[in-house]
């Protein structure tokens, strides 16, 4: 083979994974990217080599199960197009619930580099605010929480709380949440805070550390700090993913591309 | 009643399971429509998991067939796997549908596609979670008509008292037909409740309703006859036929999943039917006669089917695919026009000859160069001229050794093993084969580096062909068999090296012969198997031939037989068969006459290149072969180099 056409535009593409489709994996959605490619038309560069890939390389993928509002990829591709075009016909070729929602053409560094944390919304349907608000607090309190996950190495422990910047009960936590857009028509999509039964909702923010420290891991400290189990599963949204400033605010990493 | 989504229920289940995709739908060519606005209401099921299911076309015909039409509703469901079954009966959520995870019982037909009795006991568990009663005779006017299609509906004796309906053949118009009926019947107010549904049906005499039949048996455990029940419902009950395929050119919109499924590709079926007569081949008998998709409409297909799902594989389905009267333009056309393109083109043929070889060499030019696989089934050329597979030695060998010397480095053989009259030399022959084809293979490719693969599975005797009355072997031989095949193999340590070894055990394939030629009394045991505990019987690690066999002495004695009374019991030509009432098409004397010339190893030829050889199929279902060349051609494919943005 060989002779594959070089890379004349690298693209950043912001997306999300939305509703029932949160449930795919980061393997699934490659394979459905690719297909994408193909039903977009879009001109994918290859790599060179016997079994040429698509040129895609993705920023950390939030885990199956968990929606997001702010995954990130990048795009080489043989032939210039415009950013916009390029995204609405990949979101067009995508099923409804993974959304395209931002197309920008790279500037100078890594997108890799311009990601150190991500922010998170946890919705714990049937929990009461204040009971979380409490979790939270001895969550706030511990110098260390020690929580254990299976890795591929087996059973670890490791500490979860020196991760987490953030942590706090949001105030709209009574009633509807402020819902993110993009519900898949005919699935009621809703945290039973809807129906006016309580719902706690945190506000979390975690840095970027090995081993890594993921929503789960946290609401397993809130569990070992304070016995907090939620009855049902929380549902848990990536809602950013950037750079952390000394505020404690997070930066889109395509904020640098657009201004070049 | 407008069936509400069991989502929010089923969303608080999907994160403690294994693989939650598999149940959210959301794929591309999925439909969702507005419940209030339709009138029929059909939920399709595949009885597997969905990474097997989803890709099955019958399943997806007939999903966007209805769907076309603007007053009905198709949506799907899969068997769900045990750790999610589990859940869904303590959270009391009932088995849905994955489109907009409506629950089954709401719609006014369950239809089931079967392609192989290993998904009885899946049926079980989707009628119980859905809440429909497991007997068609205890369900009530709320309660889905619960239908059977797919090959297996060929014999639905075993599951008589659990469907309520089957269609033989093709489904493509009956779906439509079936639908017509019910709209009328809801219309006119639903006079006559469930029962006059079904005898509507019924009346088409291509709709079977086993309720409207008795089976009587004589003292020794033989069926004596089946008869209708009621004046106005034909004796016999004879298939589709779907005809003109160009006019059928589906499935347009191929759903594409987000999950991993056992094929990711674009399938087209260039042709259906096949009259190659390979006596122990179902498929073959039931699906007759030949009848081809042009040339122009695969291609216009393949071009469709690519745009709209984005799939880089496309697969040219049928049951011997090189013998399409225009296989070689298609290959050779298909191969130049997506040249460069990445995508691959493959046909999954296993016909042994060199031809098959020219065209793999065509279609792996821009791609990837997989396996080549050959179907000989029999390893003596006695056994092949009983089964009427008419590959000589020498042909198998030629062709082989072409694909070696062009450069194919791995060739998979496949066998059976239980074959009527066969012998413990009829196997070990093909071990000796194998040595064969490596020795000559070596030489021919000027390397040692080469490989094959010898397969081999239990022969499973078939209703409606030849071997229907032929009786099995039992596992305890077949597992001898193939220990010693191994043996053969393995006796000259520089060939067996060469040769990869796969075989399933005799044990599976006797309960699949069971189930099979078994008629309504087989239906206890299936019952029994699923109360305790069967599920997923097509996956090794859950079938249980000891729960089968348990299941079998609980229920079957009371009847005077036992599995052994089925599968491995020769029948005699004027026994009553379970399925004598159900009609391929086949010619009952002409079958018998085949099963005797098979007995005299005499062979039978192709009606499609030598005159009729009278099967019964073509006058008894007023069809006719439909073969090509149409000396047509590939339509040209225009690039098109521009991203596709939604107007
Ligand atoms: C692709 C394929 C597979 C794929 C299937 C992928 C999938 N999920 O479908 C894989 C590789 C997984 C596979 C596996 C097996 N397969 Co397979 N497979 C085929 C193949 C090549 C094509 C099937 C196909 O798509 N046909 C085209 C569609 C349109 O036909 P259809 O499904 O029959 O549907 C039509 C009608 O039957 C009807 N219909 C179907 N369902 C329903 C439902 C209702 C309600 C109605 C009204 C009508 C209806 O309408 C449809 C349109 O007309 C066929 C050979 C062939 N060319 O047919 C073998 C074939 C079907 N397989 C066969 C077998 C034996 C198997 C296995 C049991 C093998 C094994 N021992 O493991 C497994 C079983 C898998 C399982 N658990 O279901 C046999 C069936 C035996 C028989 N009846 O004689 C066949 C015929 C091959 C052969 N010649 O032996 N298979
Ligand atoms: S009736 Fe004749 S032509 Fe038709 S399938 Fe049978 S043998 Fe072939």
């Amino acid at each position: 083979m060989g002779g594959q056409a070089p890379v004349v535009q690298r693209i950043r593409l912001r997306y999300a994974k939305r509703g029932p489709l949160r449930f795919t994996s980061h393997r699934d959605f490659a394979r459905a990217f690719e297909r994408a490619l193909r039903r977009a038309g879009a001109p994918i560069a290859f790599s060179q080599g016997f079994t040429p890939h698509p040129k895609i390389s993705y920023a950390s993928a939030a885990p199956t199960g968990v929606g997001s509002e702010a995954e990130y990829l990048e795009i080489g591709l043989q032939a210039e197009v415009d950013p916009e075009q390029l995204r609405l016909a990949l979101d067009a070729a995508l099923s409804p619930g993974l959304d395209v929602l931002e197309a920008v053409v790279a500037g100078e560094g890594s997108l890799a580099d311009r990601i150190d944390a991500s922010r998170w919304r946890l919705e714990l349907p049937t929990v009461d605010p204040a009971v979380a608000a409490a979790a939270v607090k001895s969550f706030l309190d511990a110098e260390e929480v020690l929580v254990e996950r299976m890795t591929k190495q087996g059973r670890r422990s490791f500490d979860a709380r020196v991760a987490v910047t953030h942590i706090s009960v949001t105030d709209q936590s009574l009633g509807r949440s402020g819902a993110v857009a993009g519900r898949l028509d005919g699935e009621s999509d809703l945290p039973s805070g809807a129906d006016g039964a309580p719902c706690a909702i945190i506000d979390l923010v975690v840095r970027q550390v090995t081993p890594a420290v993921r929503p789960d891991d946290v609401l397993s400290g809130l569990r070992v700090v304070a016995g907090l189990e939620p009855p049902v599963p929380p549902r848990v949204t990536r809602l950013a993913q950037g750079t952390l400033t000394a505020q404690g605010e997070i930066v889109d990493p395509l904020d640098a591309d657009r201004e070049d | 009643m407008s069936a509400r989504s069991v989502f929010p229920q089923l969303e608080q289940l999907l994160p403690r399971i294994s693989k939650p995709i598999q149940y959210v739908g959301g794929e591309l060519g999925a439909v969702v429509k507005d419940w209030d606005a339709t009138t029929v209401r059909w939920a399709l099921m595949y009885p597997d998991a969905y990474e097997v299911g989803l890709p099955n076309q019958g399943v997806q015909i007939l999903y966007e067939v209805l769907n076309e039409q603007p007053d009905v509703l198709a949506e799907r469901t899969y068997a769900v796997w045990p750790d999610l079954e589990a859940l869904m009966r303590e959270h009391g959520v009932p088995q849905f549908t994955v489109d907009a995870h409506r629950p089954v019982r709401d719609f006014d037909v369950l239809g089931i596609s079967f392609s192989t009795e290993l998904g009885y006991t899946n049926m079980f568990s989707a009628l119980d979670l859905a809440g429909i009663p497991l007997e068609s005779k205890d369900r009530t006017i709320d309660d889905p008509i619960v239908l059977a299609g797919g090959h297996a509906s060929f014999n639905p004796e075993p599951i008589a008292d659990f469907i309520d309906a089957a269609v033989l053949g093709d489904g493509e118009e009956a779906v439509l037909e079936i639908t017509g009926i019910i709209r009328e019947w809801k219309a006119e107010g639903r006079p006559g409740g469930r029962d006059e549904l079904l005898l509507r049906l019924a009346r088409t005499e291509s709709i079977y309703v086993p309720r409207f039949y008795d089976v009587d048996y004589l003292p020794d455990g033989r069926i004596q006859r089946i008869v209708p029940n009621r004046p106005d419902v034909p004796f016999r009950v004879s298939k589709r036929t779907t005809m003109d395929l160009d006019a059928w050119p589906y499935p347009k919109k191929p759903l594409v999943p987000l999950a991993e499924t056992v094929h990711e590709r674009y399938a087209v079926e260039i042709f259906r039917g096949c009259t190659r007569g390979c006596r122990f081949c179902q498929a073959g008998m039931i699906t007759r006669p030949v009848r081809e998709r042009s040339i122009t409409t695969v291609g216009q297909m393949v071009r469709e089917g690519l745009e709209f799902s984005g799939f880089s594989e496309v697969g040219l389905l049928s049951l011997s695919s090189a013998d399409h009267s225009e296989i070689g333009d298609m290959c050779s056309g298909l191969a130049e026009q997506y040249a460069g393109t990445n995508v691959s083109l493959s046909l999954p043929s296993t016909r042994v000859d060199a031809f098959n070889i020219d065209l793999a060499q065509e279609l792996s030019k821009n791609g990837r160069r997989t396996g080549l696989t050959f179907a000989p089934e029999g390893g003596s050329e006695r056994i092949r001229k009983v089964i009427n597979k008419m590959v000589t030695e020498e042909d198998l060998i030629r062709t082989v050794v072409t694909a070696y010397s062009n450069g194919w480095r791995q060739v998979k053989l496949y066998f059976m093993c239980g074959l009527p009259t066969e012998t413990d030399d009829d196997v070990a022959q093909i071990g000796r084969m194998a040595h064969e084809v490596i020795k000559a293979g070596r030489i021919a490719a000027g390397t040692k580096d080469i490989r094959c693969t010898v397969s081999i599975g239990g022969f499973v005797p078939k209703p409606h062909t030849p071997f229907q009355w032929a009786p099995m072997v039992r596992p305890e031989v077949i597992d001898a068999r193939l220990k010693m095949l191994k043996d053969v193999i393995n006796s000259d340590r520089s060939l067996g090296r060469a040769i990869g070894y796969r075989y399933h055990d005799g044990e599976p394939s006797l309960i699949e012969g069971l189930l099979s030629r078994g008629d309504r009394r087989v239906g206890a045991v299936i019952r029994r198997v699923w109360e305790k505990g069967g599920r997923f019987d097509g996956w090794s690690e859950h079938f249980s031939y000891a729960r089968w066999v348990e299941a079998a002495a609980e229920t079957l004695p009371q009847f005077g037989v036992d599995i052994d009374w089925f599968t491995t019991r020769e029948r005699e030509q004027a026994e009553v068969l379970p399925w004598d009432h159900l009609d391929s098409g086949l010619d009952k004397d002409w079958l018998w006459q085949d099963w005797q010339d098979s007995l005299s190893e005499y062979e039978q030829d192709d009606c499609r290149w030598t005159p009729c050889f009278d099967c019964g199929v073509c006058p008894s279902m007023d069809t006719e072969i439909q073969i090509g060349p149409t000396g047509k051609k590939l339509l040209p494919l225009t690039p098109v180099n521009n991203l596709r943005v939604p107007a």
